[in-house]
């Protein structure tokens, strides 16, 4: 199969993806009879310097999501719980790092780790229960997300302060906050300085599952269980190792907007993004430039959303609508797309082979 | 149509039946016609197309050209429903059970509306059991059943459906020799009530000992029509393999004094901790090659598990070299010289929807050419993935292809090329030519006894005999998880090999 | 099974008279448990008849919204029994859908669930704000104040069971709060709920229906051998396990709440799945495992300190029942374990007089976890569960 059929086949997918979400999200417009015209002019224009920087910001926090579900992923490992692990992660660093036992910016590394850890060991409960006593991730990591809330919120509680009606962790000293980057000269946001994290993730997680040995057992289990014992490969200890780096990856999610913006964990916790960063990973097919596009497209269009409301009198939930059908009709295409490559790939074959027999007649 | 026919007629009449998959053509002009009443034998060889022919006989699957005639009407099944109202039915090679349902519930499944799922049914399944013999409770959970049992409950799912054709596929490859005559007897019960059986088998002997007609199917196509009373083995065979009868033969000894892999005292346990395997000790020298004979299921996938590294030993020792390896892992073991060609290549030899060059590296993820240090060496693997497709004569367009493409003998010769890359020093090979075309099982017959030659340590298990005596240099028998019986090929007959596998000439 | 009810009701009994916690056996509380059950197990429910036919369906949560939608839009158009139905509609529009994406193109069924759940999320928010912002007493995130769909009372016998409630006896007292509880305020929805639990009992395990679509859960390719279309069965059944999750979502509007809310199911959509796999697959141990979820939901909401802490006692003694058994089953080792668990909640309970609210809300949580741990190998799920079938995969 030559390189260009592959990537017309691999583009396919997603294309045909953001086509059927966009169709779909201009059907249920015109059923409530919103304005389509408005929503169209809306998310297609060129977003402004502002936008295009909160754009980056929460594209990045998504990757960071996308790539620790992608993890467990590429060997069938199915990490539901990236949502409690980054809330748990969080938490832990926003403690730490709120004690300032460490100075400056040592205090952020050592925080990073603390995040890392804390997000492990969440995951890693679940990595052991399914190598020790056989339970299902999926329904163990649901299981941790449920009781992350009451956990963190307990502690929270109890070493937290309290300002009129909320309750925070200790703020991070000033010194230690991971200021912005100006991107832009005229826009007032910038872009957190921990979501560089997601660049180093991006680049560690291509290099290790492509060009490692590592990598490959990893993808190895997730294509074959079977075959990858068969090949030499503990898959115990690399479901045990995948669903630790799963977590820790996980556990850097909220480190940007910590470092970047509330510098304390407490009530502008952003819920959710351990659930879109799945829908991102899928959207992104596990690839790591795949989900650096599908992050950017979720941020993008959340961010294009947020404006729906005032010039189009839309609910930005609408944008939510739409990410969720790119998702299920991107994993469709891509199932109807791999059946087609098998297709090909078998009739390739068969024609080799009469090539071959024609020739030796 | 009726459905009481005479015997002496007519039950079913192919003409001209063909199917094409892509990249193989599976079946082309096969011609048969079998008559009511009698067991009409279908011999070949794996992958001749006998299983796909029954498919499309049973309305699994579609024929590409062709008429199929059942009691002398022309028919169209879209589905085996319409097959089955046709007064056929089939029993599969795999059995089409569901463990965590019981008998009853196995047997009314789909023929809910003949006598209800209740005691109706109960009591005609309880009559069908005793009128044939099959000894078979209906509310025993199906998970609890023997092998035996569990084909006796397919043959009853068809009979209670009123079939009166009834078509077996393979039935005797999973049957001890005493199930496979109470099988037999079973058989010839029904014939003699007047249903029509059609018995697909590739083992010539038992289709000589059942059959009233026999027809040959080879490379997709009927070859011959015969009476068993007008042929022999020797005579089928060469009917199935065409002119040239391909039998792997050894030449002269390379044994050495060399142990390679000893065994000792080996002994395997299941979850229960039932024995699957115990006192298992044997010897493999450099240039030997030592086959395991035995019935499917007596411990073979066990013993090349355990020796493998993918079982625990719960007794005994492996020794390689000299070298006790009895706590390896499976990964140390392939890094210090082991070979694994597995009984089930999906499942434990290829990634399949990986490309060829990906392959090449699984099972050698931690030795050059494909790998430096703990990275990945690309090129490295396309290389030498280059070398295995030309060297093993691998049909594909390239490296790049995946996998799951290939033709069954192609993956084969691909994996056993590497296999033997990196210098082993013992080759476990499991059921090598299983499923392969005569083509490649020639190929790879070679290749094993080229190993022979460069000084490997063999274990070959097999359950084709000629394959076992034809290249092995001293054969063990195996049954029920013990070691039996040793043999020279030399001398050996598949007779005396086939009593030992059964425990007929079990003196113990 | 029913000793194991029974046993674990003359321990609360006991518990009651011991720590003087009346709540924990109140009708009260009995009441607010099973109004707190219902939607777990009507979405556990929903579970079961996916997984029985070999769907995992991690989507019921993302159904079970869309049913909290479609119970709040169409009960307030049209009235409470076509609001019922809507809410079922809409689950199963949900249901329709993952049963398209895993069913007829083989996708993954925990990625497919996962975007049913985004995607109904989405769904419910933008609907929400579309259709009852400008209604009275609506708003963008919230429906109109809705009709209750009834209640049935019996006072004939809950009265005088009120009368033996209040004497405070042993078991009888306790035993009396249960039939209050099933004969004070008992909702329609939760009858029909408490039906649909037997009927599908009925259904699955006693008819030629039930048992071609569980032949499909345990071995697809079997089924497709004796002329079974697989797919049919499988579609149906992801099709009424999103009606059942919509049915959870309209008893989340309409008993538990009066009214939609964007965000009301509150993940109990997992909770249900978690509910059906603690009741290995089985109707009866999929009401238990609700029954669990809901009790611990609704015990803070009466007098929360007193009667959770009495709670403690009876883990204490929970634990204790499990150290006698293990150690006639010859396990040491685990009653050992058991019995010094027992002690460390025996202390819990002596040394303090309150258990933060928020350990309770984990409570089970990690009661399912644990016994997903130590009972995993007992569980016995359809064998065929969770695999992509493609048809003409037989033979």
């Amino acid at each position: 199969m030559n390189v260009l059929r592959r990537v017309l086949l691999g583009l396919a997918a997603p294309v045909l993806a953001l086509i059927v979400a966009g169709l779909f999200t201009t059907l249920l417009l015109l059923l409530t009879g919103d304005d389509v015209g408005g929503f169209w002019d809306t998310m297609l224009s060129w977003p402004k310097n502002r936008n295009l920087v909160n754009i980056l910001n929460s594209a990045s926090v998504l990757y960071l999501s996308g790539v620790a579900a992608a993890i467990g992923f590429r060997m069938n490992l199915f990490n539901i719980g990236v949502e409690g692990q980054y809330k748990v992660a969080m938490f832990a660093a926003a403690v730490f790092a709120g004690q300032a036992w460490l100075p400056g910016k040592l205090n952020v590394i050592a925080a990073v780790l603390v995040a890392m850890i804390a997000g492990a060991i969440w995951a890693g409960i679940a990595g052991i229960l399914r190598t020790t006593r056989g339970v299902s991730e999926v329904i163990s990591t649901i299981m941790l997300n449920a009781i992350a809330g009451p956990l963190v919120g307990y502690f929270l509680a109890k070493w937290g302060q309290s300002t009129g009606n909320s309750t925070q962790t200790k703020p991070i000293p000033e010194e230690s906050w991971v200021g912005g980057i100006t991107i832009f000269s005229d826009s007032v946001t910038k872009l957190y300085g921990l979501s560089l994290l997601a660049v180093v993730v991006g680049v560690l997680f291509w290099l290790v599952l492509n060009r490692t040995r590592f990598g490959f057992d990893l993808r190895a289990t997730g294509s074959s269980e079977s075959a990858a014992i068969a090949s030499g490969v503990n898959t115990k200890r690399m479901i045990v190792i995948s669903m630790l780096l799963s977590g820790a990856v996980a556990g850097l999610v909220g480190l940007p907007v910590l470092f970047g913006n509330s510098h304390n964990y407490g009530a502008s916790f952003q819920a959710g993004l351990g659930f879109a960063g799945i829908a991102v990973a899928l959207l992104g097919r596990n690839n790591p430039v795949g989900i650096a596009f599908g992050a950017l497209i979720f941020a993008f269009l959340t961010e294009q959303g947020n404006l729906l409301n005032i010039m189009a009198g839309i609910s930005p939930d609408i944008v939510a609508v739409t990410q969720g059908v790119i998702v299920i009709a991107v994993v469709i295409a891509y199932e109807v797309v791999r059946r087609a490559r098998t297709r090909i790939e078998q009739a390739a074959v068969a024609d080799a082979l009469a090539a071959e027999k024609g020739a030796a007649a | 149509m009726t459905s009481a026919v005479a015997a002496g007629e007519t039950a079913i009449e192919l003409t001209g039946i063909g199917k094409r998959f892509p990249g193989v053509i599976a079946n082309h002009d096969i011609d048969i016609t079998i008559q009511a009443g009698t067991i009409h034998a279908l011999v070949g060889e794996n992958g001749a197309g006998k299983s796909t022919l029954m498919k499309i006989l049973y309305g699994v699957q579609k024929p590409d050209d062709g008429t199929i005639k059942v009691n002398g009407a022309e028919v169209s099944f879209a589905t085996p429903s319409d097959a089955i109202a046709h007064g056929l039915g089939m029993v599969f090679q795999h059995f089409m059970l569901a463990d965590n349902l019981t008998v009853l519930e196995n047997v009314v499944l789909g023929a809910e509306s003949l006598h209800g799922i209740g005691d109706d049914a109960r009591a005609e399944i309880t009559r069908i059991s005793e009128v044939y013999g099959f000894g078979l409770d209906p509310d025993e959970l199906v998970e609890s059943l023997g092998v035996g049992e569990r084909q006796r409950v397919e043959i009853l799912k068809v009979l209670f459906r009123g079939a009166r054709i009834i078509i077996l596929d393979e039935p005797t490859a999973v049957l001890v020799p005493h199930e496979v005559d109470a099988l037999f007897e079973n058989l010839r019960r029904l014939r003699d009530q007047g249903h029509t059986l059609i018995f697909i088998s590739h083992k010539l002997d038992e289709v000589l000992a059942i059959a009233d007609h026999i027809t040959v199917i080879r490379r997709g196509t009927t070859v011959a029509s015969v009476l068993p009373s007008e042929t022999t083995s020797r005579g089928l065979a060469e009917l199935m393999v065409g002119s040239e009868l391909p039998s792997p033969s050894t030449e002269e000894s390379t044994v050495t004094e060399t142990v390679l892999l000893a065994v000792r005292d080996l002994e395997v346990t299941d979850e229960d901790g039932r024995q699957e395997l115990a006192e298992i000790s044997f010897d493999i020298h450099a240039g030997e090659i030592v086959g395991i004979a035995g019935v499917e299921g007596n411990g073979q996938t066990e013993l090349v598990e355990a020796i493998i590294g993918m079982r625990h030993l719960s007794r005994g020792t492996v020794t390689m070299s000299g070298t006790d390896i009895t706590h390896w892992t499976t990964r140390q073991r392939r890094e210090s010289g082991i070979g694994y060609i597995p009984e089930d290549r999906h499942r434990h030899g290829l990634l399949l929807d990986s490309p060829l060059w990906e392959n090449r590296i699984l099972g050698h993820q931690s030795r050059p050419p494909s790998v430096v240090g703990p990275w990945l060496n690309l090129r490295g693997a396309r290389a030498d993935a280059e070398r295995i497709i030309a060297e093993y004569d691998v049909r594909t367009p390239g490296v790049g292809t995946n996998a799951r493409a290939l033709s069954g003998g192609n993956q084969q010769k691909f994996i056993v090329g590497r296999e033997m890359s990196g210098d082993p020093k013992i080759l476990v090979a499991s059921h090598p030519t299983r499923g392969v075309d005569v083509g490649a099982q020639a190929q790879i017959w070679s290749h094993i006894k080229a190993a022979r030659k460069d000084g490997l340590a063999v274990l070959l298990i097999s359950a084709d005999l000629d394959e076992l005596i034809g290249l092995s240099d001293s054969i063990r028998v195996l049954l029920r998880g013990r070691l039996v019986g040793r043999f020279d090929p030399q001398s050996v007959t598949p007779q005396e090999l086939g009593s030992a596998m059964t425990g007929a000439g079990d003196d113990r | 099974m029913l000793a194991f009810i029974a046993g674990g009701f003359v321990l609360l009994s006991a518990v009651r008279v011991i720590s003087g916690a009346d709540e924990i056996t109140s009708s009260g509380t009995l009441a607010v448990t099973l109004t707190a059950t219902m939607p777990i197990a009507l979405a556990g429910l929903g579970g079961l008849w996916a997984e029985r036919a070999g769907v995992v369906n991690i989507g019921l949560e993302g159904m079970m919204i869309m049913g909290t939608l479609g119970a709040g839009y169409v009960t307030y158009h049209h009235g409470v029994l076509a609001g019922v139905l809507g809410a079922i509609a809409f689950g199963m529009i949900g249901g329709a859908l993952h049963a398209l994406a895993t069913v007829i193109f083989g996708v993954d069924h925990i990625v497919s669930g996962v975007a049913i759940n985004i995607i109904a999320a989405g769904i419910a928010g933008f609907l929400a704000e579309a259709w009852f912002t400008d209604l009275p007493g609506g708003g963008p995130t919230q429906s109109p104040s809705l009709a209750d769909p009834g209640k049935i009372n019996l006072s004939f016998l809950s009265e005088p069971a009120s009368n033996l409630e209040d004497k405070h006896w042993f078991l009888v007292s306790d035993l009396a709060s249960v039939v209050e509880m099933f004969t004070k305020n008992l909702s329609v929805l939760t009858l029909l709920g408490l039906a649909l639990i037997v009927g599908s009992f009925f259904l699955l395990w006693r008819t030629r229906f039930g048992l071609r679509l569980r032949s499909c859960g345990e071995a697809p390719e079997a089924a497709e051998s004796v002329g079974i279309n697989v797919y049919r069965y499988k579609f149906t059944a992801v099709m009424i396990s999103g009606g059942l999750a919509g049915l959870g979502g309209a008893y989340l509007a309409l008993v538990s709440t009066s009214g939609f809310q964007v965000g009301q199911t509150q993940g109990r959509g997992y909770i249900g799945l978690a509910a059906m796999i603690f009741g290995n697959w089985r109707p009866t141990g999929m009401f238990m495992g609700s029954g669990l979820f809901g009790y611990t939901q609704a015990l803070p909401f009466r007098d929360g300190t007193h009667s959770v802490h009495a709670l403690l006692l009876v883990v204490a003694g929970l634990l204790v029942a499990v150290a006698v058994i293990q150690w006639l089953k010859g396990s040491r080792r685990n009653a050992i374990i058991s019995v010094v668990l027992g002690a460390v909640f025996l202390t819990w309970y002596l040394t303090t007089d309150i258990v933060p609210a928020d350990f309770t809300k984990m409570a089970p949580y990690v009661t399912t976890m644990l016994v997903l741990a130590f009972a995993a190998q007992r569980l016995r799920m359809p064998a065929a569960d969770g695999r992509i079938y493609r048809k003409g995969s037989s033979g």
